[in-house]
């Protein structure tokens, strides 16, 4: 590798800002509606990058600034579009992020909105937010706002029997799997958030104000009188995460576990769930863990040894090297555009075997992700579809998995979490090393 | 659906009453337009010059949006399709980036030798105080290329300014090249940003009638061609909404005439070239009948399989919403031309006189709308019971969620839209659209099935 002073530039950045990760919380929380208090473009551009990967109508409002606005301050924009946004959508709640431009002026929106009182529309809940661009990537934005969430609109009462599941940045697939496994250990649960709806719905013949869907803010209201709060994520810091709030202000117990991919982590996960409901692993599932691992036996050959670049979010990446461990391909260089300053642990923590001969490095952008894997020598990459310049200059195969996938159809249908998910995610590896052998094979073999 | 007390002024339904449409201003708060931003206007009119570094100052968030965002290609560099951001960060706008803004630019322009840097700036960076225009200066006179700051700050106004910005930042770099070779049958193509190809189409028709291209602004753009531009005879200009304002500037300082022209659909391709054609026709001789022959060339191939589509597609209704309103007036043409009535048509950034001309051209009960959101276009689909939506990605759902065919007229499409064969392909996807037979499926579609039995 040639040394030489890091670059300053972000060159093809493997992130994105805070304001999109608070929009797609917000739309897992039922009858709400995400307003960035900020410039147009912010909402536009951040409907434009999440409607290209759900293919679902993502409504965002804005306040709009102008430069009177950036000037005097966002005040009367901030009023007028509350009101406006209530009179258009009738929501249950807005959650006002902000995005840098009020977070430069100085502007306090948690006193503005103390201030407002709207316009004779039924009444609705305000979250807001901090989300300025210039702090953490778009997975800080989706975390400070579930807290915020949760802060703003829990209270505390006697302990029930509920549990709380904060699942992070996962796919609406995996939202809904995780509520199955939950029903399946018959376990009461409030997911939050869950765009699995909302992000995911069937055709209309009349558009929705706001998609069917998302978590109650009923139920989000209750959270603070659960049994105990399950927060996914290893790299989830120790204090500000919405299950350690909880747990300061009303004392809901809290477990942190890792995502569950692979059989591994699934294991940790599923014996978790064992343990709160009283009850053994599902046979369904059961047998989902039995088939597999048959799999893994059958497809072993293929994969074993491979090198694989994996990028992305840190917990999802996390998540990956512990299955593309368990399976026996080598994970060459482990990447985000995250910096959470916990993800080189986390990778270590779950790489087995494979941590020795892994390079790991957060802060990362695709163009030095490039400089760094052309010497690695990898068989393929797995991440986003923001891999596939990287992937196509490489001249190795992309497994489209996380968020943003931009160039297939089917992002919100990816499965990533339990042994379903870990099926779906071998055979897609397995098949796709098969192919690229047998497509470059001179002879052609029919049997594999 | 109840439109918003201060958008219903925006939209007309053309009738006996006089039209009164209020447009040209900030959007509604919270009435989820649309349109973009200052930024993105002068992101997206520069973004094709491929042979340029682009930069965005601020935050990390606007350049990842726009990285590779635009089907716009290049005959050679690529560079345009990289994304380079100073991602600013809490200590950056504390103390400030011009430090870092430097030191990138720098970096950037020694990797990648471009012929020319544009600097945006982003919403902060006008307000941080950021001096911008010297750090330009400063790498320039060391690098020795031009480095030309874009002030596309986000609030500064609506898309148009953004637009203005990007012109201002071009007329920088007219005017400095040598401008030998340039023959006086020459024209600059303004406002056709390539996207599948579509600047090489036109380029094509422009060097058969023997009119030299001197500088596609910005589609497949080379900054050396851009700094030559002020020596061709005329410049065409489409996507007026972007354009006009170099254009005019062009016309002012240096006398160089314009016309406003359209390559969509069939009449307003056509009447390009005439117009072209008329206009050198002195200088030129036989131009007007080379061009003629071209014309019929081409249609001679393309009409017959244009009216086999238009027999299936006769009496279908069709909305479109587009950025700039000028587009629009060529697909209610174009979709005329197929046998499709539009019958409800709006824009991000229309004026008064190009909705007026819209209303000239549209059937009555039409719905005329500016600066529209998701909720009234969806009403609108209803309302009208419209077969084929006509957009850009953000309208796509809206289409798709509803049951209602959508074709792509924005900077995703993948086939060229432009010229006779552009006619074509337009009329092949909103064939395959609207036929499919998904739609028999969808709860609209069932619905329709019973009404019609």
């Amino acid at each position: 590798m040639v040394v030489r002073e890091p670059f300053v530039a972000t060159r093809n950045a493997c992130k994105l800002c805070a304001p999109l990760g608070a929009c797609l919380a917000l739309r897992g929380v039922a009858g709400a509606v995400p307003f960035l208090h900020g410039s147009q473009g912010c909402a536009t551009y951040i409907r434009r990058y999440l409607i290209s990967h759900f293919r679902e109508p993502v409504d965002i409002a804005v306040s709009g600034f102008s430069e009177a606005t950036t000037v005097f301050g966002g005040c009367d924009n901030l009023r007028n579009g509350l009101n406006n946004v209530a009179r258009q959508y009738r929501p249950e709640l807005i959650g006002i992020a902000t995005t840098c431009l009020p977070e430069t002026i100085g502007e306090d929106v948690g006193f503005l909105l103390h201030e407002f009182h709207p316009e004779g529309s039924a009444p609705f809940r305000l979250v807001h937010v901090s989300t300025p661009s210039y702090r953490g990537t778009h997975v800080d934005g989706f975390h400070a706002t579930v807290l915020a969430l949760a802060d703003q609109l829990d209270e505390g009462g006697p302990a029930g029997v509920g549990i709380n599941v904060f699942p992070g940045m996962v796919s609406p697939a995996d939202l809904r799997y995780l509520k199955e496994v939950f029903a399946d250990f018959e376990l009461e649960t409030t997911l939050l958030p869950d765009y699995s709806d909302t992000l995911d719905g069937p055709q209309l013949d009349e558009y929705q104000d706001t998609p069917a869907g998302g978590t109650p803010v009923e139920s989000v209201r209750a959270m603070g009188r659960a049994r105990m709060s399950l927060e996914l994520g290893r790299t989830l810091a120790e204090t500000g995460t919405p299950a350690s709030s909880l747990e300061n202000r009303f004392g809901v117990a809290r477990r942190k576990l890792g995502w569950p991919v692979g059989v591994l982590e699934s294991d940790r996960f599923f014996a978790v769930l064992s343990e709160l409901s009283g009850r053994p692993t599902p046979a369904k599932h059961a047998q989902e863990r039995g088939r597999l691992v048959d799999s893994y036996v059958d497809g072993h050959k293929y994969v074993f040894g491979r090198r694989a670049v994996v990028y992305g979010e840190e917990d999802l990446v996390v998540g990956l090297t512990s299955f593309l461990a368990e399976i026996g391909v080598q994970p060459v260089l482990c990447a985000s555009g995250g910096e959470s300053g916990r993800f080189v642990e986390a990778v270590k923590a779950v790489a087995g075997d494979a941590a020795e001969g892994v390079v790991v490095k957060e802060g990362m952008d695709f163009t030095t992700m490039g400089e760094v894997a052309r010497g690695l020598a990898p068989d393929f990459l797995i991440g986003s579809s923001k891999g596939y310049s990287l992937a196509r200059e490489l001249d190795v195969p992309l497994i489209r998995v996380g968020f943003p996938i931009h160039d297939r159809i089917g992002g919100q249908r990816i499965l990533h979490l339990g042994y379903r998910g870990a099926q779906q995610l071998f055979d897609a590896v397995t098949n796709t090393l098969m192919a690229r052998a047998q497509d470059s094979s001179p002879v052609g073999y029919s049997y594999l | 659906m109840s439109i918003l007390e201060a958008r219903k002024l925006q939209v007309y339904r053309k009738g006996a009453e006089p039209m009164k449409l209020d447009c040209n201003k900030q959007s509604v708060a919270g009435s989820v337009s649309q349109r973009a931003c200052v930024f993105c206007g002068s992101r997206v009119v520069l973004y094709p010059i491929a042979d340029a570094l682009h930069v965005v100052h601020g935050p990390l968030g606007c350049a990842s949006y726009t990285w590779d965002i635009r089907g716009a290609l290049s005959s050679g560099p690529q560079l345009h399709r990289l994304s380079f951001s100073t991602d600013l960060r809490e200590m950056d706008v504390i103390q400030g980036g011009e430090k870092k803004l430097a030191k990138a630019l720098c970096q950037l322009i020694d990797l990648h030798q471009p012929k020319a840097a544009f600097v945006y700036s982003t919403c902060i960076v006008g307000v941080i105080g950021d001096d911008v225009e010297a750090v330009c200066r400063q790498v320039s006179a060391v690098k020795g290329i031009p480095v030309l700051p874009v002030h596309s700050e986000g609030f500064r106004g609506t898309k148009r300014e953004g637009y203005r910005a990007a012109c201002e930042a071009l007329l920088k770099l007219v005017g400095t090249g040598s401008t030998e070779g340039i023959g006086p049958v020459s024209v600059n193509v303004l406002g056709d940003f390539n996207i599948a190809g579509e600047v090489w189409i036109i380029r094509d028709y422009f060097e058969k009638m023997g009119v030299q291209v001197v500088a596609t602004i910005t589609g497949d753009g080379r900054v050396d061609d851009i700094r030559r531009a002020h020596g061709a005879a005329l410049n065409l200009v489409q996507c007026s909404g972007s354009m006009m304002h170099l254009a005019t500037r062009l016309k002012e300082e240096r006398g160089i005439p314009f016309k406003r022209v359209s390559y969509f659909g069939i009449e307003d391709m056509a009447q390009a070239l005439y117009d072209t054609a008329g206009f050198f026709a002195e200088l030129s001789p036989g131009i007007v009948e080379r061009t003629a022959a071209l014309v019929g060339g081409e249609l001679a191939v393309i009409m017959p399989q244009i009216a086999q589509y238009r027999r299936k597609l006769e009496g279908r209704k069709a909305a479109v919403y587009v950025g700039g309103a000028f587009k629009a007036f060529s697909l209610v043409r174009a979709l005329r031309q197929l046998g499709m009535d539009t019958v409800m048509v709006g824009s991000q950034t229309g004026l008064r006189e190009d909705y007026e001309e819209l209303r000239q051209l549209c059937d009555e009960g039409t719905i005329i709308v500016d600066d529209s959101n998701p909720l009234e276009l969806s009403s609108f689909l209803q309302e009208k019971q419209v077969d084929l939506f006509i957009g850009g990605v953000k309208e796509r759902p809206i289409a798709y969620k509803l049951g209602v065919g959508f074709c792509d007229h924005n900077h995703e499409r993948k086939e060229p839209l432009a010229g006779f064969a552009g006619m074509l392909n337009f009329a092949r996807e909103v064939y395959n659209t609207v036929a499919s037979p998904v739609w028999k499926l969808t709860p609209r579609g069932r619905k329709r099935e019973l009404s019609w039995s």
